[in-house]
């Protein structure tokens, strides 16, 4: 294993390099411009389609034809410019062609800042553009799970024929850390392109790609076979991680930064004897509610630890339902919890609980 | 006596489907469709062509073109064209986009396809009116001209004037190609059939941007019979859009077009 010292914007854009993409379109936006321009050298010495898009909106419809020719293709952004993403990603949702979006989210709402935010979850996870669609979503917490996910990402939305989100937030995409870069996998072959993609009818049918059904009957059986997709999406593709979670009588749920930084406030109250662990939602979409669900009936609460105003503690609530309190601690507006603040939440949940024979 | 030649001299191209379009009857998206279909099979281009569909009329202009298409989002042709040739050079790709879609909900996108010289063909149906969503204003509705979002008729000190998009494009050293063509009469299509080769065959060469645009009928929402509506585009269009060589990449033979 070489570990290098690496910074999570030009990691994941080398991880995809390194897993075969043949094409990124984007536009610079701060806290992910770094990922771009590694892309803007990148690709062209190695042969490979790099461009600078007028705008988002231009990028994601690049990103959107480039994806009906079947390669592998990619674009990233911050917040704002993945806002302006959401009509592109709609109608390639609409489309069924893979695409891969890696979002550096950043605060808001409007311009907001460049610093380190989550508050784009429900836009992501809940689908974002308009119409009935899903993409899965990834939430790396560390640069290496960043490069891993980014590399599975384009294995995800080529098997399902979707858009893989990786959800990460300026924190990992400036931050520096050691990590471990994948093999250099082999670009796909223009014989290999997938026999759906726009190549010219050369003795065959024409191949067309579109988002339309004008037939609400038909646009029904399309949506019936989207969730279709997300249901087998749902049985196959749930990933967390636990920490401490075997004799915990109180759980912290958090994602991304938040539960990297949970695990910390963690170990510090564990030396307190405080019996506290962390479930850390890997894939926001497929979301994993039976874990969470499983989760209360083993602890007395439950605290939700966000970078925002409270996004994903209603997919706790809705996981938990009831059973045990669930309780929000949040930082808006690009400001990072420290695990101090988090130590102190978990403190008061522990007194409120009861400690040891509440039960 | 007399041998029974049958001789052929008409027929749908290849490049065509064989059924029927949504087109209204008097429409000249028809014709346009024709011309580009018949070029596509006169240059042997067929089996290598990646068409994109706009929104608009044409929606469903892969329904009707015996071709590889996608189906762009409302004024974003360009990008997914861009998209699609960057991967594939090797493939001829088309846009064929209203005046909707390519001069107002996507006029960013076909200024820096230009702007990149990006190889592709844009196809520009202007028939001064949206058709699809049932006759407003665009951005290319004559001063005057009635339209269910102007029914007193465009007042240019609200709406201001029509944008010419040759003009504009034709500015831009990325565009290799520029040109306007009419559908009004026969002559006219001729020339236009000229200029759609001369086109495709800017971007097999390699020179950058090509776009023919074409002064277009649309008989329903102006309120017109077909024939009038011929009538209308020269007695109105043209004086508002001259035809014209707007740009001619130097490499291109002086008598094409």
């Amino acid at each position: 294993m070489t570990l290098e010292l690496l910074e999570g914007n030009t990691a994941f854009a080398e991880a995809a390099v390194r897993a075969g993409c043949e094409a990124y379109f984007g536009y610079p936006i701060t806290p992910q411009t770094e990922a771009l321009e590694h892309m803007a050298r990148r690709m062209p010495e190695l042969g490979r389609v790099f461009l600078q898009a007028e705008s988002e909106v231009a990028a994601i419809n690049m990103v959107y034809g480039a994806a009906c020719a079947g390669v592998r293709v990619m674009t990233s952004s911050s917040s704002p410019g993945v806002s302006l993403m959401m009509e592109g990603l709609s109608y390639i949702a609409g489309s069924e062609v893979p695409v891969v979006l890696v979002d550096v989210m950043r605060g808001g709402p409007g311009l907001g800042n460049i610093a380190p935010s989550q508050g784009d979850y429900n836009q992501m996870v809940k689908g974002g553009g308009h119409g009935d669609y899903r993409p899965i979503v990834l939430a790396p917490a560390t640069v290496q799970e960043l490069i891993d996910m980014t590399c599975e990402a384009f294995d995800l939305a080529e098997k399902y024929r979707c858009i893989t989100v990786v959800l990460t937030d300026g924190n990992l995409g400036q931050m520096m850390e050691p990590a471990e870069l994948p093999p250099m996998r082999a670009v796909r072959s223009r014989a290999d392109r997938p026999a759906w993609a726009l190549t010219g009818a050369d003795g065959r049918r024409p191949n067309v790609i579109s988002s339309i059904y004008i037939d609400p009957v038909d646009e029904e059986a399309f949506n019936r076979k989207l969730m279709a997709k997300q249901a087998e999406i749902e049985a196959n593709e749930v990933r967390f991680r636990e920490f401490m979670l075997d004799d915990a009588d109180v759980a912290i749920v958090a994602f991304g930064t938040a539960g990297r930084i949970a695990q910390s406030a963690i170990r510090a109250a564990r030396d307190e004897g405080i019996r506290v662990g962390l479930l850390r939602p890997v894939s926001l979409y497929p979301y994993p509610y039976a874990r969470v669900a499983e989760l209360a009936k083993q602890v007395l609460a439950i605290l939700v630890v966000e970078m925002n105003g409270g996004q994903m503690v209603d997919d706790v609530r809705l996981a938990v339902q009831g059973r045990v309190p669930v309780e929000f601690y949040g930082r808006m507006g690009g400001v990072t919890p420290l695990p101090d603040e988090i130590l102190d939440q978990i403190r008061r949940l522990h007194a409120l609980g009861g400690g040891e024979g509440a039960r | 006596m007399t041998d029974m030649v049958e001789t052929l001299i008409y027929q749908r191209p290849e490049s065509l489907q064989m059924v029927h379009t949504h087109y209204c009857p008097g429409c000249t998206h028809g014709v346009a469709h024709r011309l580009i279909a018949e070029v596509l099979d006169e240059m042997d281009l067929r089996r290598i062509t990646i068409g994109v569909a706009p929104v608009g009329c044409s929606v469903f202009a892969y329904n009707y073109f015996n071709l590889d298409f996608a189906e762009a989002a409302h004024g974003r042709a360009p990008a997914m064209a861009t998209g699609l040739k960057r991967v594939s050079p090797d493939r001829i790709v088309f846009t064929y986009q209203g005046d909707g879609d390519l001069a107002s909900i996507g006029a960013a996108e076909i200024l820096h396809v230009a702007g990149r010289g990006e190889n592709i063909t844009v196809i520009f149906i202007n028939n001064a009116i949206y058709g699809m969503t049932g006759g407003q204003m665009a951005p290319t509705t004559l001063p005057g001209q009635r339209t269910t979002s102007t029914p007193l008729g465009r007042d240019v000190e609200v709406h201001g004037m029509p944008l010419k998009m040759c003009e504009v494009l034709s500015q831009l050293d990325g565009s290799a190609y520029v040109v306007r063509r009419s559908l009004h009469d026969v002559p006219n299509i001729r020339r236009a059939k000229k200029a759609i080769r001369a086109a495709f065959e800017v971007q097999q060469k390699g020179l950058g941007f090509s776009m023919v645009e074409l002064l277009s009928s649309c008989p329903t929402n102006w309120g017109l019979p077909p024939q009038e509506a011929l009538g209308w585009i020269k007695d109105h269009m043209l004086p508002a859009f001259p035809l014209g060589d707007y740009k001619i990449h130097p490499a291109l033979s002086a008598d094409e077009g």
